[in-house]
């Protein structure tokens, strides 16, 4: 068992041997070991049904490892009550591939959205957001009538309305085009800059070398169902 | 804790009653549902005030009424009658005693043989009425001592027909009651059917919600809140014309069964129970749906 240990510092995301079978069939994932410190930059790659948005949806507890643990922030999810996860996910702004929005709320209102459950008011922040992504002319749009750029701007900027300490993102260029790819990325080193500790499942291997010149990051793949570090070869 | 999930989920919400979509089907069928459901538990209630009021009537007169029929021949009837009416005259436990006019008899009769009906060309027994005291008397007793001083009397205390309706008016009470139960057991069961499909049409914002830190009170309170005031529109609909319904029901003779449904006094203050009730069991459905579907998501 290979353990890939990130930093020093108490990690934010642990992954300790952690094995994932749905419903108690095939192992998907398997002996992964990992622990995320915060502020770090990660990219998590590997073939498609490799099973990186199944280990993101482990860090963000929308799955239960089903060997080993998981650990957000020291707190293992299996062991958690309900409301003790929403919290965690306050912490933890996650970008879906397909946005996941609700269409009938205009693009401020979904990225509002987190604020909106934690009964928060919504400020000026979500301008300065919106302006931020570069979606201040959008604001009003609905999530169908915006691009695919847009569409993952206006979820990145809902995932970090909360100023989350982790943000996950599950193939966010995956649908978008290179220079709108490399808008994304920006944003994304911004934001980990910013103190945020960042982790990108992607299986784009330009973009993680566009990344390489802009920010320290660590590479890792899935391969053969288990966790690998592959710097090196990137 | 109760309180604040309460508060949670009745206070009104903006964001949550924004984020989750609004339902025109269920929404439609729910105030429809909770309207019918208390029409009809507003008859189920009078049916179960009227019956319960005839059966403590019914009750009470079986208790203080008895009536002395004297059968004899002609030229003793009127002796009999006398030493009937003397031995109740010394007779604990009777209020008042009378023998009824022959005009009496024959209004009694009128029903059955028309008004003119020729009494005195027809072997009728003489009635005594008789009105016992709160004490009551003793039956037994007086059998025994109308035997000796009358022997063409007979005392017949209306149990033997009086009873059975007595027992029948109560069964039609509690028939009420439970016909009350089923249909807030309906009522339930279809604001739950009614909830679950618009859980079921907005799984997809629910997941989102909670991925994105929503807690259980929060989605569930925006459906709750939803139902329930659906719930309580219903049922104040329904129950204002089950009201009127009641009130345009034929009112006949005094102590006609049928023509008797509806309320007396404060009576008519307890429909107005119906809707808050419906509200309550529309809260309790939605809220039990919603924290069940809710279960099933992480």
């Amino acid at each position: 068992m290979r353990r890939i240990r990130v930093k020093d510092e108490q990690a934010v995301i642990e992954l300790r041997d952690t094995s994932y079978s749905y419903r108690g069939g095939e192992l998907l994932l398997q002996g992964m070991t990992l622990q995320v410190a915060p502020g770090s930059f990660h990219f998590l790659t590997g073939p498609s049904g490799a099973g990186k948005s199944t280990l993101l949806k482990l860090m963000y507890a929308e799955l239960q490892a089903t060997g080993g643990a998981v650990t957000l922030f020291g707190q293992d999810p299996r062991v958690m009550d309900r409301n003790a996860v929403a919290d965690v996910r306050t912490r933890i702004g996650v970008v879906h591939q397909d946005c996941q929005f609700l269409d009938h709320l205009s693009i401020a209102d979904n990225v509002a959205l987190p604020l909106m459950v934690q009964g928060k008011p919504v400020g000026s922040d979500l301008h300065d957001l919106l302006a931020w992504v570069g979606l201040s002319d959008r604001m009003h749009a609905f999530p169908p009538e915006l691009s695919g750029g847009e569409r993952q701007r206006a979820a990145l900027a809902r995932a970090v309305i909360l100023s989350p300490d982790v943000i996950l993102a599950d193939e966010p260029t995956g649908n978008i085009d290179w220079d709108m790819s490399q808008r994304v990325l920006q944003l994304l080193v911004e934001l980990n800059k910013m103190g945020k500790t960042v982790m990108v499942a992607t299986h784009d291997i330009a973009l993680i070398r566009a990344a390489k010149p802009q920010v320290s990051t660590r590479i890792l793949r899935i391969s053969n169902k288990r966790l690998q570090s592959a710097g090196a070869e990137l | 804790m109760i309180a604040d999930t309460l508060r949670l989920m009745i206070a009104p919400n903006k964001a949550s009653d924004t984020v989750v979509p609004p339902t025109g089907f269920t929404a439609r069928l729910t105030v429809f549902a909770a309207g019918a459901m208390a029409f009809l538990a507003v008859f189920a209630l009078a049916l179960s005030v009227s019956t319960g009021r005839l059966a403590d009537r019914w009750e009470a007169e079986l208790n203080s009424s008895v009536t002395i029929r004297i059968s004899a021949p002609a030229d003793q009837v009127e002796a009999q009658t006398l030493a009937v009416l003397k031995v109740l005259d010394q007779t604990a436990g009777v209020a008042s005693a009378r023998a009824l006019e022959p005009d009496e008899q024959r209004a009694l009769l009128a029903p059955w043989f028309g008004p003119d009906v020729p009494l005195e060309e027809l072997p009728l027994p003489r009635l005594v009425d008789v009105v016992q005291g709160p004490q009551g008397l003793d039956a037994a007793g007086l059998r025994l001592r109308l035997a000796a001083e009358a022997p063409g009397a007979v005392l017949d205390d209306h149990s033997r027909w009086r009873a059975p309706l007595v027992d029948a008016a109560r069964a039609l009470r509690m028939l009420g009651w439970i016909a009350l139960g089923l249909i807030g057991i309906t009522t339930a069961a279809m604001i739950t059917l009614a909830a679950n499909a618009a859980l079921a049409a907005n799984a997809q914002v629910i997941r989102v919600l909670r991925l994105v830190g929503a807690r259980d009170t929060f989605i569930a309170g925006a459906f709750v809140r939803r139902f329930t005031l659906r719930g309580l529109i219903g049922a104040a609909a329904g129950t204002a014309a089950g009201i009127l319904a009641v009130i345009l029901l034929p009112n006949g003779a005094e102590g006609g069964f049928l023509t008797g449904l509806g309320f007396e006094g404060f009576g008519w203050l307890s429909p107005v129970l119906i809707p808050p009730l419906g509200a309550i069991v529309a809260f309790a459905a939605t809220r039990a749906a919603a924290l069940r579907t809710l279960s099933g998501l992480r």
